[in-house]
């Protein structure tokens, strides 16, 4: 049940995306605050990725967990990297805060709830090999 | 012999809504239990890496297997063709729909990502005998139904034997499904055994028949609608067999196991050194749902005691959740043999007895199925026609 | 063709990684080694294992363990799960003889068998087992059931009790779901080596061994082949990839 309302919001969502789009100008208080990429441009042109996002990871999950296909392209690890990069005062945002984590400020204002983050982190970290793999390295 | 007639019963007494009440708590309460659960996470029950299913899934199988066997009145009316149980077909179709449908909620709200059911009911990997199982549950549910339909709606009365034959075998299936659970599990001791799958056919039949002795029962009593002695006397004869089948199979599948000298360990565990598990076999299972029960429905002077019938009912019921206890926790507690003849020790428990204590969030999900099962009975009974009116000697054919 | 090179590469590989950890800077010869192309699927021509040399293996020595756990970001991550509730990929296991007392020490973890119990009772197919024979859970579409702790014979899964934050974007791990040893996946898909075989190996104990059994040049197969190596219940003819030497 839980699931199938997670579609529902899903459609919800699209619609509500797409309609809110030429409000920005006059009604920008009621849009959520979505924090700036560090890149300059995306793998996808905004409104592709707006429109897709979800179908891009779902598909991207599935090669590289199951067949060991890492191309960066689709990468959740790749979003968050951009998307909830640390800011100049090296903090990062928690999937908790509802306005400063990038998916979130989104997905709380469309009340789409996402399950990503209960396995995946929710912020970059540059992953290094421990050669010697003591505790603090 | 007059017809049968089909009424609701009238379910406005005090004492219905006092029933629906208390079953209401229950349920509520296990629901909330659920709720807790998926909000905290397992940490909040007794069930850890080491003991991976406990209460929740004593009371689930428990459940899902009773269901099969309280369509046993409708499958000897209509496989075996014994008309004096055919006025209760329904009866038995209806709550073995309603055990099942408890059964697996308890199952379904105890994964670690009940949510995620969708899944579960899309993707198949039919190597699994746990997809099979879902394949097999909700068939059930399905062929039940129809045959309900069929002995409900005048016109398709013609067609429900057959439709009695197909849930017969498919409520085979579905037992022996529940008992390959175990049964293919070749890493532990307690379970790599192809006794299990017919031994749990057998205890369905048990558990199931008396779960709906205990609903006729109450249901005349309380309607105060007249159940004659033969009815009942004809059912606890044959609960009385199913009980001495379950105990020639606990009988023989430990004898078997004693055979296997790998096997040694586990069944003195089980047996002799296993603490609560011990006590729970010899005391649950044998006393309590086998000996006792046998003796008061065949020894004479409380045979035809009602109270007394109920009474082994509600022991054959208490056993089985025991035996079940025993078989699910037990068989997890005793320690993989990985290592023969060696002791085994590590940061991870291995080697050691697992202990397990449940929670009061798995033991109230466990009962809120348990209540949900019977409530839904109870609204059935009044809701829709399936209780015949008058189920007096006189009133039933009694040479069938 | 393109096979062959990328097979004699990781030969190329698997023979010298030992002597790297030990005496040159160990990120280097990863980077100068081109890892299988990352659009590329991982192929069942190679079948990924481990040998593991009890003879070597200390009783006191939890390198291995430590290296996992900083790898993947266990072990201290689970605060109100009780410790038979928390999760372990991997343990050293004591074995004590009951005849004789002789004592022998172990690392235990997910033996990614060629034919996994874990995977065929999996109801939804969220464990599976990679084309290069690398065992892992689809957490994805892992509903929770538990039904493959109960079917492995070495205890290698580990169920999380609770809900968990900060995990290694590399290892993502979550509540409700199973989990159990990786191989290190990720460092295998880029060339590298499971992190509990690199701290074995950079400390010297020189225990554990991992590379391609398919190929019987390899490193691990050579040494398989001369010192056999054996399965733990080799009975139930699961055919592991990690092998044990001395048990
Ligand atoms: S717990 Fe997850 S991986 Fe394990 S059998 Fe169930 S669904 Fe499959």
């Amino acid at each position: 049940m839980v699931f199938f309302c997670k579609y529902m919001h899903k459609l919800v969502t699209l619609a509500g995306v797409s309609l809110l789009l030429p409000l920005t100008s006059q009604a920008v208080d009621l849009m959520p605050v979505i924090p700036k990429a560090k890149g300059q441009q995306c793998v996808e042109s905004t409104d592709k990725m707006r429109r897709n996002h979800m179908e891009y990871i779902l598909h991207q999950r599935n090669d590289t967990l199951r067949k060991g296909i890492r191309t960066p392209k689709y990468s959740l690890k790749k979003c968050i990297e951009c998307h909830n990069a640390p800011d100049k005062d090296n903090r990062v945002a928690h999937i908790s805060s509802k306005q400063d984590h990038f998916c979130s400020s989104c997905h709380t204002y469309v009340a789409v709830k996402i399950d990503c983050f209960e396995c995946h982190a929710d912020k970059p970290k540059k992953t290094q090999y421990h050669p010697t793999s003591r505790e603090g390295h | 012999m007059k017809a049968i007639r089909y009424l609701q019963i009238e379910g406005r007494s005090v004492g219905y809504y006092a029933l629906l009440g208390i079953l209401g708590l229950i349920v509520a309460a296990g629901g909330l239990a659920a709720l807790y659960m998926e909000h905290n996470g397992h940490y909040v029950t007794g069930m850890n890496n080491q003991i991976v299913w406990g209460i929740p899934h004593v009371f689930a199988v428990f459940l899902i297997i009773a269901a099969s066997g309280a369509l046993n009145v409708a499958s000897i009316s209509s496989v075996f063709n014994k008309k004096a149980y055919k006025p209760l077909a329904l009866l038995s179709a209806f709550l073995s729909v309603c055990l099942l449908l408890g059964g697996l909620t308890v199952l379904v709200l105890d994964l670690g990502q009940p949510d995620r059911l969708i899944i579960a009911m899309t993707l198949y990997n039919f190597k699994s005998i746990f997809a099979w199982n879902m394949i097999l549950y909700n068939g059930f549910i399905a062929v039940v139904a129809v045959y309900i339909w069929f002995m409900m709606e005048k016109r398709m009365n013609k067609y429900s034997r057959y439709a009695g034959f197909t849930a017969f075998f498919w409520r085979l299936m579905l037992t022996t499904g529940t008992g390959s659970i175990f049964g293919f599990i070749v890493a532990r001791q307690a379970y790599d055994a192809a006794i299990m799958a017919p031994m749990f056919v057998i205890m369905s039949l048990s558990y199931g028949l008396a779960i709906f002795i205990l609903v006729m029962m109450a249901s005349y009593h309380w309607s105060e609608r007249e159940l004659g002695d033969a009815t009942v006397r004809r059912m606890t004869n044959l609960l009385g067999v199913f009980i001495a089948a379950v105990l020639y199979f606990t009988l023989t599948y430990h004898l078997t196991n004693l055979y296997v000298t790998e096997n040694h360990g586990v069944e003195a565990f089980i047996l002799r050194d296993g603490g609560l598990y011990t006590q729970l076999f010899w005391i649950g299972t044998i006393l309590i749902g086998g000996l006792l029960p046998l003796f008061l429905i065949y020894f004479p002077a409380t045979a035809k005691n009602r109270k007394m019938i109920s009474a082994a009912c509600v022991m054959v019921i208490l056993g089985g959740l025991a035996t079940l206890y025993v078989i699910i926790i037990g068989g997890q507690a005793y320690p993989l043999e990985m290592f023969p003849g060696k002791i085994v020790e590590s940061s991870f428990f291995d080697g050691g007895i697992k202990a397990y204590t449940p929670t009061l969030a798995e033991i109230l999900l466990g009962t809120g199925g348990f209540a949900l099962s019977l409530i839904m009975v109870a609204l059935v009974v009044k809701i829709l026609r399936v209780l015949p009116d008058n189920m007096a000697d006189a009133n039933v054919d009694p040479h069938y | 063709m393109k096979q062959d090179t990328d097979m004699n590469r990781r030969r190329f590989l698997g023979q010298t990684a030992g002597v790297a950890g030990l005496t040159i800077v160990p990120g280097v010869m990863l980077y100068e080694v081109q890892a299988r192309p990352a659009d590329q699927a991982a192929s069942s021509s190679v079948r990924w294992g481990m040998l593991i040399d009890t003879r070597q293996c200390d009783t006191g020595c939890t390198d291995c363990v430590t290296a996992c756990k900083t790898e993947n970001g266990w072990g201290s991550t689970e605060t109100k799960s009780s410790p038979e509730q928390q999760a372990q990929w991997i343990r050293k296991v004591k074995l004590t003889d009951k005849q004789t007392g002789h004592v022998q020490s172990l690392p235990l973890m997910c033996q990614h068998c060629e034919t996994p119990p874990c995977v065929d009772v999996c109801p939804t197919g969220a464990s599976m087992k990679r084309a290069d024979g690398i065992v892992l859970v689809d957490k994805h579409i892992c509903i929770g059931c538990r039904y493959c702790m109960m079917a492995c014979p070495y205890k290698a899964r580990s169920f999380i009790h609770e809900p968990l934050t900060d995990q290694k974007p590399h290892a993502p791990r979550g509540v409700g779901t199973v989990e159990s040893c990786t191989l290190c996946v990720h460092r295998i898909d880029k060339d590298g080596t499971p992190a509990c075989v690199e701290a074995c190996n950079a400390e010297g104990h020189k225990a554990m061994y991992f590379g391609n059994l398919n190929d019987p040049d390899s490193d691990i197969s050579k040494h398989l082949k001369q010192h056999g190596g054996e399965q733990i219940r080799a009975d139930l003819g699961l055919n592991t990839g990690v092998r044990y030497q001395g048990l």
